[in-house]
């Protein structure tokens, strides 16, 4: 099915500019052509059928779902939700506080906030054409554990304590509503005929390309500058034997730089081409993904700064571990 | 004469709708003050979760997105 990029990158790549197959030159521009085509036209084609089928869950709804839930239940819903809600990370603040002050326990709510930068209908797509369907669902569900698994330590730890003073309040009161009466059902959300949904599908099309094309030029450059102009087996000499700190190293190098799940799975690709394990790969990238200090600096505004220290060494915990786990995996899966 | 906040924790995108909104208020001789709320505080009061959101005289009449010109000119009327 995807074979048709592929054709159109050689005769672009090789036939047309009489680029040599086995050039460097020649094999950078194929990747990138060939990813780069790829991946506009899915995005555009995947995203519109996908917005179509979820146009009627919004925040709103997962709120009024998860207030006054059994706990247990709440991080799977949790971390559920956060993988297929679309919500822009500009909005983490107001949805932390509408959950919050909804009475939701902070660690399902996290559960939410982490899971959702990790998986998005994007990432999987991405992930599915160009890493196969087996990293994917390992990608998912390891994103989904770490969401939940996070939510629970909060919790455990009593993470409210740590929260701004009004935010504590708000959650305080939204407790309190919460036991005197069971939840409001969202009794205010219209039914959407298929008329809407084109509509809001149409909308989030050209809003979410808007808003990814720049990442997938720049992932995808990336990854054909790696693929073109690093050594062949420099990677794979260096850092292929998946020693123990090249996974701590690789978070580490990964919290600081920034990038949303578009911008990386193509970098994924070509590193993983190139000979770096799945494991330290994966570390890498879920770092970048995840952990932002754009983000961290706004939830300092809801947060005490040792909730914010707590979350950050969970992540780069959480990370290291996924790395060792899936390098150690490998060779069975 | 109408008192116009624009919720947002201060993405672009909520800049761009004071913009636009002041913009149309303008063309319409509208008298209207845009002022930018971004207090988180302020935000979950109104308890919005999708911003831009846009109050008008304490009313919330919009949250998500930049809005649309045709919702915008039905306001200021």
């Amino acid at each position: 099915m995807f074979e048709i990029f592929t054709r159109m990158a050689d005769w672009l790549a090789y036939e047309l500019p009489g680029l040599s197959p086995t050039s460097k030159a020649g094999t950078a521009l194929h990747f990138f052509i060939e990813d780069s085509s790829k991946i506009f036209v899915l995005l555009l084609v995947m995203i519109y059928l996908i917005a179509l089928v979820r146009a009627s869950l919004n925040v709103e709804r997962v709120r009024n779902y998860l207030a006054g839930r059994h706990r247990g239940f709440g991080y799977l819903m949790g971390s559920g939700f956060g993988a297929i809600t679309p919500f822009c990370s500009c909005s983490s603040i107001p949805v932390f506080l509408g959950f919050t002050s909804a009475g939701i326990p902070v660690g399902i709510t996290m559960s939410f906030l982490l899971t959702s930068p990790l998986i998005n209908e994007v990432a999987v797509l991405l992930l599915l054409s160009l890493l196969g369907w087996k990293f994917t669902l390992l990608y998912v569900l390891i994103g989904m554990t770490i969401g939940m698994i996070g939510g629970l330590v909060l919790d455990a730890l009593k993470a409210e304590r740590w929260l701004q003073d009004f935010a504590a309040r708000a959650l305080e009161q939204g407790q309190a509503r919460a036991t005197d009466s069971d939840n409001s059902a969202d009794n205010h959300q219209p039914v959407m005929n298929l008329q809407q949904r084109h509509q809001f599908a149409r909308d989030e099309t050209l809003e979410i390309f808007g808003r990814v094309w720049k990442w997938v030029i720049i992932g995808v450059g990336l990854g054909a500058a790696l693929h073109g102009f690093v050594p062949d087996n420099w990677i794979e000499q260096h850092l292929g034997g998946g020693q123990w700190w090249s996974v701590p190293a690789a978070v580490l190098l990964g919290i600081p730089l920034y990038s949303n799940a578009t911008g990386v799975i193509p970098v994924m690709e070509s590193l993983i081409n190139h000979g770096l394990p799945a494991g330290t790969t994966l570390a890498f990238c879920m770092s970048t993904v995840a952990a932002s200090f754009p983000e961290f600096i706004l939830l300092k505004r809801v947060m005490r700064l040792r909730l914010l220290a707590l979350v950050f060494f969970m992540l780069l915990i959480a990370f290291t571990l996924v790395g060792w786990v899936f390098n150690l995996l490998t060779p069975f899966i | 004469m109408k008192q116009i906040k624009v919720l947002g924790t201060g993405c672009s995108k909520c800049s761009k709708a004071a913009d636009i909104i002041e913009k149309i208020a303008a063309e319409l001789r509208q008298p209207v003050t845009v002022t930018k709320e971004t207090s988180p505080e302020v935000i979950m009061q109104y308890q919005v979760m999708r911003t831009p959101a846009v109050v008008i005289d304490d009313q919330l009449v919009h949250s998500g997105s930049i809005p649309l010109r045709a919702d915008i000119e039905s306001w200021l009327k």
